[in-house]
C-alpha cells in the first residue's frame, strides 16, 4: 500500500527525505517548496502533535489540488493556537465558525464551488476528536450520507485538550483526563464506552476511510494525496499525541504515535466503500506498556501495585485489532 | 472611528500574521547540530575518516570518496585486503544487524582507483628535504604525505622491491602483488624518489651528505626473533628449524623453501597463521600449528584461522615445545590460569615433524642509527615521544620499530601522523592538534530509521582451489553490493540529510539550506520541543539548555 519498495536506500522511505531518492519518490515535507500551511508563529504547545499532523496534511493537500484548497476548521486546538483574531498561521483560504458545524461549512462550500463551476478547487474540513466524534457528529454524518465532495481530518489526540484535558468518546479506556475519576478502584476512563470513528465512517459507504499516524509521513501524505483525487466524502482519521494532555516529554511526540501503531492499539488501515483495501504491518511488535509507560495519563497504573488487570484488558484491545485488521506480517494478508 | 469605518462589516483589526508572535522566547533548550566521532573512524589506526568516504560512495560518487581516503591513507587497494578491520568491530550497525563491511567497499574503491588511474598530485614545492628509511607502509605513507605537503622525498630501501612487510611478509594469497606494485608506483609518479638495494650503514651520515633536513626511520623489524629449545639442531636425523620471517621472505622471492614433508609452527599470531597457509599451498604432508594460548586468545585474526582450519591446517592449543630429539618434538600441556597466564603441568606429548618454524616476533636491527646523537634503543624499540621523534632532533621513527601496536593499518597511521608532526618541525610549528569530539556510540541513534538489510558477503575462493595456490581467495564485492554495502553505513554522528529535522519540526523552524550544506535552527521561532533531536537517526543533533 503507501509503504513503496524501493531498493536499499540506507533510510529507504523511513525518514522525511533521502538525498538518494529520485527527486519525484521524495516527501513533500522533504521540499524546500512545502506550502507551510501552517506556518511558525502559532501559539501551540512545545512538541505539538497535531501541529505537525494539520501541516503535513494540509501541505500534502495542497500539493495535491494544485494550490486550489479551502478549509474550514472546527473550534479546538488547531483553531484556537493557530488563528488567535487577528494573527493567523494559515497561509491558505481558511475559515472558522462554530465547534459543531465545520463538516456542514464544508458541504455549503463545497456546493458553492459545484455552482461555480469550479472543479479545480478542493475542500477540506478539520476539527479535533471532540468536534468530530462529539459535537460536529452529526453535521459529519449528514456530510457522509450526502456524499459531498469533502475530506474531513480528524486529529485525535484522545481529548479536549485546548479546554483542559476533559474526556472525549475518543478517550481510550483507563486514561485519566479531568473529567474521569480520580481515585476508587477503577480511576480512569471507563472501559466500554466511546466510539470510533473510523468504522462508523466507513458504515456510511463512502467512498474512502484512513487512519494514520504524525510517526509516518509518507503514509499521511498518500492517503491525502488518494483523498483529494477522489469526487465525494473522505475521512482521514491520523493519530497525534499531545504532550500536555498525556504528560508525556515533547519531544516523544513521534516516538508515541510509532509506538501505538506498533502495539496494535492504533491499527492504521485504508478502506474504499466501507472495505479495508490495506493495513500498515507492524514492524516489530511491542507490549502495550511500552507505548503507555512514558504517559502519566496512564501512571496509575504503574504504580507500586500495577494494575495488572487493567494493562491486560488494555493489551487485549491490542490483540483484537492486530487480529481484526491483519497487522502482523504472517498470514494477515486478506 | 473613521479606522473602524474603513474596514468591512464586524472587522475592527487589521489581518495579521502569526509571525508576529516570536514563539523562541518559549524555549528552554536549544537544538544545536554537531557533527560526532563515529565509532569506525575512532577505531581506525590510520585515523581515516570511514562515514565521510562511505557516505560519498553511497551517492556512487567513488572518485570523491577514493580522494577522502587517500586524504589519510595511500593504500585503499593494499588496506581493502589485509586490514584487519577493527573498524567493522566497533560499527555501530552490528549492534543492529551485522557491521558494515567497511573493508570490502575500501577495496573496491582501491580497486576503482587502480582501473582508472586516479592520481594523487604533490602538493606546491618547500624546498625542503627529507629523507625517509625504509620503504614499508609507514615509510611509504610518510614520503607520499609529505611529498602532499610539497616537501622533496627520498626514500632509502636496503631490498630489492618496495613494499616492506607488505610484500615480504604477507603472502599472495591474501595480497595480490600487482595491487601493492601499482599503489607505490602512484606514490612515485607523485616525485618520491625511492631507491631501492641501498641499505644506509650510517642514517647519520647520509642524511648529512645529503643535505636532508628531517629524517623518517621506518625501518621495521626484519628479524625473526627465535628461541632456544633444548635438543634443536643435534643428532643424526634432525628437524630443520627456521623462523617465520625468512621463511616468508623466501616465499616472496620464490626460492626454495624449507616448507616441505610435516611442518610445524610454533607461534598463535598473525605471522604463524601467515606461514601455515603458505605451507599448505606448497604442498607440505602435513601443517601444525602449535600455540600455547587457547584459540580465543590466539594474537592472529580469528577470520584467518577459521580460513587456515578450512585449508587443512591443524591447530593445537596450550602447549609449549620442550624439547626436540632428532624429529621428534616434546611438548608440554599447558592449562589456562587467571587471565593471560598459562601455568605447567609437567605432562607432556611428542609429535614427529621434519621442519619446525618459530613464529614468536621479530627484532629489529638498528646498527645504522648508531650515530644519530640522542636516540635511545630501549627493549628493542627505538624510544619517540609524543611526536614521533626520537632523541635526535629532526629524526622522527614509526612503524614497527617504535613501540606501538604493530600491524599495517597502525604503521600507516604512524607514517601518517610522522609526516604532519615532520613538516610542523620543518616550518618551526607545533603540530596542531584538533581536539577529539565526541563519540556516536549506539544510545545516540535513533534506529527504528535505517531500513533493514543484511550484510553483503564476499565470496571466497572454493577450499581445494585456494589450498592448492597462492591465488587471492577473497574476491572482490561487484560495484551493486559495493554500493549497497556502503549504504549500510548509518552515518553516526554525522548529518547525512535525510530531511528528518526539517520535516518533524512542528512550528517550521528547520531551515533546509540545499544539498550539501545541511540545515540550520531558526531559534526566532523553535519553542525547544527536542523533537528533532529525539527523531534524528544519527545523533547530529543535540539539546543544550538555554542560559535563563
Amino acid at each position: 500500500m503507501s509503504l513503496q519498495t524501493v531498493k536499499f536506500y540506507q533510510t529507504g522511505t523511513f525518514t522525511v527525505g533521502n538525498r538518494l531518492l529520485a527527486e519525484d519518490e521524495r516527501t513533500i515535507q522533504a521540499t524546500a517548496a512545502r506550502s507551510n500551511s501552517l506556518n511558525c508563529g502559532h501559539r501551540a504547545c512545545q512538541g505539538c502533535g497535531e501541529a505537525l499532523g494539520a501541516r503535513y496534511a494540509i501541505d500534502a493537500a495542497m500539493a495535491a489540488a494544485n494550490g486550489q484548497l479551502i478549509a474550514a476548521n472546527a473550534t479546538g486546538c488547531l483553531e484556537v493556537f493557530s488563528t488567535p483574531y487577528p494573527e493567523t498561521s494559515w497561509q491558505i483560504p481558511w475559515i472558522h465558525s462554530l465547534f459543531g458545524n465545520a463538516p456542514a461549512v464544508a458541504s455549503g462550500i463545497a456546493a458553492a464551488m459545484r455552482i461555480k463551476g469550479r472543479s479545480d478547487v478542493r475542500v477540506v474540513a478539520q476539527g479535533g476528536d471532540g468536534s468530530t466524534t462529539d459535537i460536529g457528529f452529526g453535521c459529519l454524518s449528514g456530510m457522509f450520507e450526502r456524499n459531498d465532495d469533502v475530506l474531513y481530518i480528524c486529529y485525535d489526540n484522545e481529548a479536549y485538550m485546548n479546554t483542559g484535558v476533559q474526556r472525549s468518546s475518543a478517550t481510550p479506556p483507563a486514561v485519566r483526563t479531568a473529567t474521569t475519576m480520580p481515585v476508587g478502584p477503577e480511576p480512569g476512563n471507563v472501559f466500554g464506552q466511546g466510539k470510533y470513528l473510523p468504522a462508523i465512517a466507513m458504515a456510511h459507504g463512502i467512498p474512502y476511510v484512513a487512519t494514520a499516524t504524525v510517526a509516518d509521513l509518507r503514509d499521511i501524505e498518500y492517503k491525502v494525496r488518494k483523498a483529494i483525487n477522489i469526487r465525494g466524502a473522505k475521512y482521514l482519521h491520523i493519530f497525534v499525541p499531545c504532550p500536555l494532555g498525556w504528560g508525556s516529554a515533547a519531544h516523544d511526540t513521534i516516538n508515541l504515535a510509532y509506538l501505538a501503531k506498533e502495539c496494535g492499539l492504533f491499527p492504521v488501515f485504508e478502506a474504499e466503500q466501507g472495505e479495508v483495501t490495506g493495513v500498515s504491518k507492524i514492524r516489530r511488535l511491542i507490549p502495550v506498556e511500552e507505548y503507555m509507560k512514558p504517559q502519566r495519563r496512564y501512571a496509575h497504573l504503574f504504580g507500586k501495585k500495577p494494575a495488572l488487570e487493567t494493562i491486560a484488558k488494555i493489551q487485549a484491545r491490542a490483540d483484537h485489532n492486530i487480529k481484526k485488521y491483519g497487522l502482523l506480517e504472517q498470514g494477515a494478508q486478506r | 472611528m473613521s479606522i473602524v469605518l474603513d474596514k468591512p462589516f464586524a472587522i475592527t483589526l487589521d489581518v495579521g500574521s502569526s509571525l508576529a508572535n516570536k514563539t523562541g522566547s518559549w524555549r528552554t533548550a536549544r537544538p544545536v547540530y554537531l557533527d560526532r566521532l563515529p565509532p569506525c573512524n575512532n577505531q581506525c589506526p590510520a585515523g581515516e575518516n570511514i562515514q565521510s568516504w562511505l557516505n560519498l560512495a553511497e551517492e556512487k560518487q567513488y572518485e570523491a570518496a577514493w580522494r577522502k581516503i587517500m586524504e589519510e591513507n595511500p593504500f585503499p587497494a593494499v588496506m581493502g585486503r589485509v586490514c584487519y578491520h577493527s573498524c567493522e568491530s566497533a560499527c555501530n550497525r552490528g549492534t543492529l544487524d551485522l557491521p558494515v563491511g567497511i573493508n570490502s567497499v575500501e577495496r573496491f574503491l582501491g580497486d576503482q582507483a587502480l582501473k582508472h588511474r586516479w592520481k594523487v598530485e604533490p602538493g606546491k614545492s618547500t624546498g625542503k628535504k627529507v629523507m625517509v628509511v625504509g620503504a614499508g607502509p609507514s615509510g611509504l605513507t610518510a614520503a607520499y604525505h609529505l611529498a602532499r605537503l610539497g616537501h622533496a622525498v627520498t626514500v632509502f630501501e636496503a631490498s630489492a622491491k618496495p613494499g616492506g612487510m607488505m610484500r615480504y611478509g604477507i603472502p599472495k594469497y591474501r595480497m595480490p602483488r600487482e595491487k601493492l606494485g601499482a599503489e607505490i608506483a602512484r606514490i612515485r609518479e607523485m616525485g618520491v624518489d625511492i631507491r631501492l638495494d641501498s641499505k644506509l650503514d650510517d642514517v647519520a651520515r647520509t642524511m648529512n651528505d645529503g643535505g636532508f633536513q628531517a629524517c623518517f626511520l621506518a625501518v621495521g623489524l626484519q628479524r625473526g626473533r627465535c628461541v632456544d629449545i633444548p635438543g634443536a639442531g643435534e643428532g643424526q636425523e634432525k628437524i630443520a628449524v627456521v623462523d617465520a620471517i625468512s621463511v616468508l621472505r623466501a616465499v616472496e622471492l620464490e626460492e626454495a623453501t624449507a616448507l616441505v614433508g610435516r611442518v610445524v609452527v610454533y607461534g598463535g599470531g598473525n605471522t604463524a597463521i601467515d606461514v601455515a597457509r603458505s605451507a599448505i599451498r606448497l604442498g607440505a604432508v602435513s601443517v601444525t600449528v602449535v600455540v600455547l594460548e587457547p584459540r580465543e586468545h590466539m594474537p592472529a585474526h580469528p577470520a584467518e584461522v577459521k580460513e587456515g582450519i578450512e585449508e587443512g591446517l591443524h591447530l593445537i592449543n596450550l602447549r609449549q615445545v620442550r624439547r626436540i630429539d632428532g624429529k621428534v618434538l616434546t611438548l608440554e600441556i599447558m592449562v589456562a590460569g587467571d587471565g593471560r597466564e598459562y601455568l605447567h603441568t609437567g605432562q607432556s606429548e611428542t609429535m614427529e615433524a621434519d621442519v619446525f618454524v618459530q613464529a614468536l616476533g621479530q627484532a629489529g636491527d638498528f646498527n645504522a642509527l648508531c650515530n644519530l646523537p640522542g636516540i635511545v634503543i630501549e627493549d628493542g624499540a627505538v624510544e619517540v615521544n609524543a611526536e614521533l621523534m626520537t632523541g635526535s632532533a629532526g629524526v622522527f621513527a614509526g612503524g614497527d620499530m617504535i613501540p606501538a601496536q604493530r600491524n599495517v593499518t597502525a604503521a600507516i597511521g604512524l607514517g601518517k601522523k610522522a609526516a604532519r608532526n615532520i613538516d610542523a618541525f620543518l616550518r618551526g610549528e607545533k603540530p596542531r592538534l584538533k581536539p577529539k569530539a565526541d563519540i556516536a556510540d549506539f544510545s545516540k541513534l535513533n534506529t527504528r530509521y535505517y531500513s533493514d538489510a543484511p550484510r553483503t558477503i564476499r565470496p571466497i575462493l572454493d577450499v581445494v582451489r585456494r589450498s592448492s595456490g597462492f591465488a587471492e581467495i577473497v574476491g572482490n564485492l561487484d560495484e551493486e553490493s559495493a554500493v549497497f554495502e556502503a549504504r549500510r553505513c548509518m552515518s553516526c554522528g554525522n548529518c547525512f540529510e535525510c530531511d528528518n529535522c526539517y520535516g518533524v519540526c512542528p512550528d517550521n523552524s528547520v531551515i533546509k539550506l540545499g544539498p550539501g550544506n545541511r540545515f540550520k535552527f531558526n531559534y526566532d521561532y523553535c519553542k525547544g520541543c527536542g523533537i528533532c533531536a529525539a527523531e534524528c537517526p544519527c545523533g547530529a543533533i543535540k539539546m543544550v539548555p538555554e542560559e535563563i
